[in-house]
């Protein structure tokens, strides 16, 4: 309910509920604070937030509060400009900066930061402590995190973020009074996949981005770019800076359905495969049957794409998962929709088809990542997302609070209260149950967690929707505790008010994918009748354009394979893709022995290798593109700096080479135009991409003809940046695919989906975002960036399978070999990126301990694992949270090829 | 390593208590009844023995300054210098035992034998100026009382 205040004798619409300071900054009012932030709530530690509060119009005296820890009422009076109250916080502030090092100069932070904006907005400018200040030796907190102790005003977000929110347990407060010191209990690598977090949660440069060290340029001499994550499926909001043609770091972009205020560690850190050396920045083609080949300029290699595709009327296309939708599609309008194939493994198009099929034939809606955060008991079936798709592990983290935290609020705490709500709930949790075949990073904070493997997570998925709905498939067979467990994992569900069902693709299991989906869809069946919320039902995929590639209908590429290519022409067109980790090595020579293959990719690999045509991509930091994410979210990315002259955007290649094959069909177009005749194509793309949607993208109406400029009116040096080369000034770059500029002049305060960066006038750190959000912590202005394509159907055929499948049997002397995810050196791109190389552990076979035992294994011994078509080596780790006849493998061990995964393999120890 | 009588000590604690980490602060003092002190090889093994991070246990024993993570010797003196032992002249028995043992707060006697360190309040204002040497409180103290003292602890 809306209610209105007085705040120094101005009348301002807020939501009754919530507290003075997030209540001032909705309205745009300027209300210095520290310790408060909107995630994490108040706590009213820094006293920074002081305002007057008044009891009546008739009380000239009044009551210093502060701001974070009082409740909104109706009519209630507060003054921010009250002499005393502004007095106070001047005094506040002083205090907090009694022991910091005045070092902006030659900090990280400097013209970012949070305390110094505070500074400026208190008004206090002169020191009067003359001591010595207490100082502190720093830690080597590992690749990603530098420490700075000095810098600390102690407001203890750094904790609150770390333990609190993010269930972290390796950093702490340690000390007391003078003495504080935040960090780990010694020198180590901080082990949450969210520790970068703490560069934004940090008010001041304590904890900063060791990566952007690296090549540090100030906030406002980055050209950055709104861009979506392309690390996993989730599709997280980022903000890209760029300086002298090398993405320096990746910030939040603000996105309240998806990552809020958040990005897990992949995200952030995992962009400078885009500065790698080893990048295809140079066309190159071979001739056929020579072993080198040559670079060539853009004039010949077009000259000979146009013949490489002329002469062949029935080329075959390959997409990819990791382009966007718009390069996936100029690639379908160039072969056809006949010979598109899809670029993922048998395994995972049958995955995704299980996916897929739940979004769209089931009653289930998937929620945003905001709304899983809001589900109060969950069932987690076959993956653990804190590998798979981070921020989903951690919007988990918060749906486990929210049954206790609804104890809290009808106790009449209201939920920003957070030291009374951490006071009252202590340690409850809601229900969450995971059942996966090895121990996950969220066992901490399940309510019960079961290790089984898929076939054995499956039956007891479709055990839970049999109790919940009759109609659903019973499992015969079912061991009495599964059985038990199924009750309360059923009773948990349907007592909730907003149950979910998280699986997805990395569990590498299709009768999982369905067993999820068919509890989700009991459930929806047993609430169909009454008033309570829809059930929900979440499934990640594996890459960040897994959906959209798939809404464009490809071939499975299996069949392609199988058939050894008949059929189709000489010519082969491979967009940033891999073949070799998609399909068996002889499966793939097979198909390209005899023809002719261009590539278009930014990475080299086994398949660029082959090509008799290679050409340049632009990666995601130097194009536009629309991703779609795993809850059938579509998102633009946006360069954050032009290509390289040689390289091109996919779509942009692909659109130049069909037109310089044959001109008549392909006239050149814009990237708009690509859109507006991709969602033409496109069923699902067809309602919501409306030209009109689409021309807001890239068209300037919207900002009375002008463009928004990428770099910030203070960035400096632009006359200069190129002066050893010419001194005249080269105009900018154009860019004819986004309505950004890569200039500092343009209309300079957009809103929604086209914020460049977050800044407003005082406001230089990241919390500038206060100034760009309708509600603090709500929609951002101008609506949050994306549209949702998928809805489910009203009413469905039901999504049960026919049966349940048998129970896993274990084989003596076979095991079960499962695909790993890992957060670090399980994704290809982010894998050229030195700091995550640097966290990415030594690749092991996890191993059940007692099969390790009756091998004659200790931890790190080697083992080889043979089955027809693959034999490895490697060491292994044995857990006893794992399930016996089954071994876990690590994704993505460069150099180890193609492995059809699950398989049954026979597993030895290695000969020394 | 600790000793089988510390961890047979802590574990008995930990029966006291619904849950493990409320018995942390238990834990450390029995490791420094036996130990003088927390060393880092310690507090590893508390936190493993008790179940908790060692960064949080670590929190709790950095708080208190009664727990000392670093070296003591075989005596701690505590020296109060609150108001009312400040007001009655603290201070002069500061000099006074660093005089006699040439040591400051914070330091350790070259043999080992004593530490001295400041207290916030020893709770003995009526007798104030005070100190604690061990479990042993002395107050009303002046400089020439501390030779006495001093003998008794020898």
């Amino acid at each position: 309910m809306r209610i209105r205040i007085l705040v120094d004798g101005k009348s301002f619409g807020v939501k009754q509920g919530d507290n003075l300071l997030h209540a001032c900054l909705s309205n745009g009012l300027d209300l210095p604070y520290f310790c408060w932030h909107p995630l994490l709530g108040s706590v009213g530690s820094c006293r920074q937030c002081a305002v007057k509060s008044y009891d009546s119009e008739d009380d000239q005296e009044g009551r210093m509060v502060m701001a974070c820890m009082e409740s909104a009422t109706q009519g209630c009076r507060i003054s921010i400009d009250d002499p005393e109250a502004v007095r106070f916080r001047a005094q506040v502030i002083e205090w907090l900066m009694v022991n910091h090092p005045h070092d902006c100069a030659v900090c990280d932070e400097g013209g970012e930061c949070h305390l110094q904006d505070m500074t400026v907005m208190t008004g206090h400018d002169h020191r009067r402590y003359r001591f010595t200040k207490s100082t502190h030796r720093n830690q080597d907190l590992g690749p990603f995190i530098n420490h700075e102790m000095n810098r600390c005003i102690t407001c203890y977000r750094c904790v609150r973020f770390y333990r609190d929110y993010a269930g972290g347990e390796d950093l702490n407060a340690f000390g007391a009074h003078d003495r504080m010191y935040f960090g780990r209990q010694s020198d180590g690598t901080l082990e949450s996949p969210f520790s970068g977090n703490l560069v934004e949660v940090c008010p001041t440069g304590v904890f900063t981005d060791k990566t952007f060290k690296a090549h540090y340029t100030r906030k406002w001499d980055l050209q950055t770019s709104p861009s979506v994550c392309v690390h996993c499926s989730l599709g997280c909001n980022t903000l890209l800076g760029e300086r002298y043609g090398e993405v320096r770091r990746v910030l939040n972009r603000y996105n309240a359905d998806v990552n809020g205020y958040l990005l897990c560690d992949r995200g952030r850190f995992g962009y400078d495969f885009v500065n790698s050396e080893q990048r295809i920045r140079e066309p190159h083609g071979r001739q056929a049957g020579a072993a080198a080949g040559e670079d060539l300029d853009q004039e010949a290699v077009l000259e000979r794409c146009a013949s490489l595709l002329k002469t062949d009327n029935s080329l075959v296309g390959i997409g990819s998962p990791r382009a966007s939708l718009e390069a996936n599609f100029a690639l379908r309008e160039l072969v056809g929709a006949d010979h598109f194939y899809s670029g993922i493994s048998a395994q995972e198009y049958e995955l995704e088809g299980a996916v897929l099929k739940a979004l769209r034939e089931g009653p289930v809606r998937t929620p945003s990542l905001r709304e899983v955060e809001s589900a109060d008991a969950v069932l987690l079936l076959g993956e653990d997302p804190t590998d798979s798709a981070p921020m989903l592990a951690l919007a988990l983290r918060q749906s486990v609070r929210q049954q206790p935290l609804r104890e809290a609020m009808k106790a009449g705490i209201p939920q920003w209260h957070d030291s009374a709500v951490r006071g009252m709930i202590q340690d409850r949790k809601g229900p969450l149950f995971v059942a996966t075949p090895v121990a996950t990073a969220l066992d901490d904070i399940a309510t019960e967690a079961l290790r089984a493997a898929p076939d054995d997570v499956a039956r007891l998925g479709l055990a839970v929707a049999h109790v919940i709905d009759p109609q659903a498939p019973a499992v015969g067979g079912l061991a009495a505790a599964a059985q038990a467990l199924a009750k309360r994992i059923a009773a948990a569900l349907l007592s909730a008010e907003r149950p979910l069902v998280v699986s997805g693709t990395a569990c590498g299991s299709t009768v999982v994918i369905q067993a999820a989906a068919a509890v989700a869809t009991a459930l929806s069946v047993a609430r169909a009748q009454t008033e309570v919320d829809p059930p929900l039902l979440f499934l990640t995929l594996s890459e960040c354009n897994s959906l959209g590639l798939a809404l464009l209908n490809p071939k499975p590429l299996a069949q392609l394979l199988k058939s050894g290519g008949k059929g189709v022409g000489g010519t082969a067109v491979v967009l940033e893709n891999d073949l070799f980790r998609r399909a068996p090595a002889e499966q793939v020579d097979a198909l390209l022995e005899g023809r002719s293959l261009v590539v278009l990719d930014h990475v080299p690999h086994a398949t660029t290798e082959r090509a008799h045509l290679v050409l340049p991509a632009a990666t995601f930091a130097e194009s536009s593109g629309t991703l779609v994410n795993n809850e059938g979210r579509a998102q633009q990315f946006h360069a954050a700096l032009a290509p390289a002259a040689a390289i091109r955007p996919s779509w942009s290649w692909l659109r130049g080479a069909h037109a310089a094959a044959r001109p008549l069909e392909a006239p050149p177009v814009s990237l708009e135009d690509l859109r507006n005749a991709c969602a033409a194509a496109t069923p699902e793309l067809a309602e919501v991409w409306t030209p009109a949607a689409t021309a807001e993208q890239t068209q300037t109406l919207r900002y009375a003809e002008e463009k928004v400029p990428r770099a910030s009116f203070r960035a400096s040096g632009r006359t200069a940046m190129h002066a050893h080369l010419n001194v005249h000034e080269p105009s900018p770059p154009a860019d004819a695919d986004s309505a950004l500029a890569f200039t500092m002049e343009g209309f300079s305060s957009p809103d929604g989906q086209l914020i460049p960066s977050y800044w407003a006038p005082g406001w230089n750190s990241v919390q500038a975002l206060n100034k760009f959000q309708s509600e603090i912590g709500g929609e951002q202005r101008g609506g949050d960036p994306g549209v949702r394509l998928i809805e489910p159907r009203a009413a469905g055929p039901s999504c049960y399978p026919d049966a349940a499948p048998a129970a896993y049997a274990a084989r003596d002397g076979e095991w079960l070999v499962l695909a790993l995810p890992r957060i670090f050196g399980g994704e290809e791109l982010s894998n050229g990126s030195p700091a995550l190389q640097e966290r990415t552990p030594e690749a092991r076979l996890v191993l059940h301990a007692e099969d390790g035992r009756a091998l004659g294994l200790e931890d790190g011994d080697e083992v080889e694992v043979s089955a027809p078509g693959c034999s490895l080596r490697l060491p292994v780790t044995l857990l006893d949270d794992a399930v016996p006849g089954v071994a876990m493998l690590p994704l993505g061990i460069p150099g180890k090829g193609y492995l059809a995964l699950p398989l049954r393999a026979s597993i030895r120890r290695a000969p020394a | 390593m600790l000793s089988d009588q510390v961890q047979k000590e802590i574990r008995g604690e930990l029966e006291h208590y619904p849950t493990p980490r409320a018995a942390c602060i238990e834990a450390l003092k029995i490791v420094q009844k036996h130990e003088r002190w927390v060393s880092d090889e310690a507090l590893q093994e508390v936190a493993a023995l008790i179940g908790i991070a060692a960064a949080e246990l670590e929190g709790v024993a950095t708080f208190y300054n009664l727990i000392y993570r670093q070296p003591v010797g075989e005596h701690v003196i505590l020296l109060c210098d609150s108001v009312s032992c400040w007001l009655t002249g603290c201070e002069k028995i500061r000099s006074g035992l660093r005089e006699r043992l040439g040591v400051d707060y914070g330091q350790t006697t070259a043999d080992g034998r004593y530490t001295l360190l400041p207290m916030a309040c020893l709770g003995n204002c009526d007798h104030a100026p005070s100190l604690m040497i061990d479990e042993d409180l002395h107050q009303d103290l002046t400089p020439e009382a501390l030779d006495g003292i001093l003998e008794e602890v020898e």
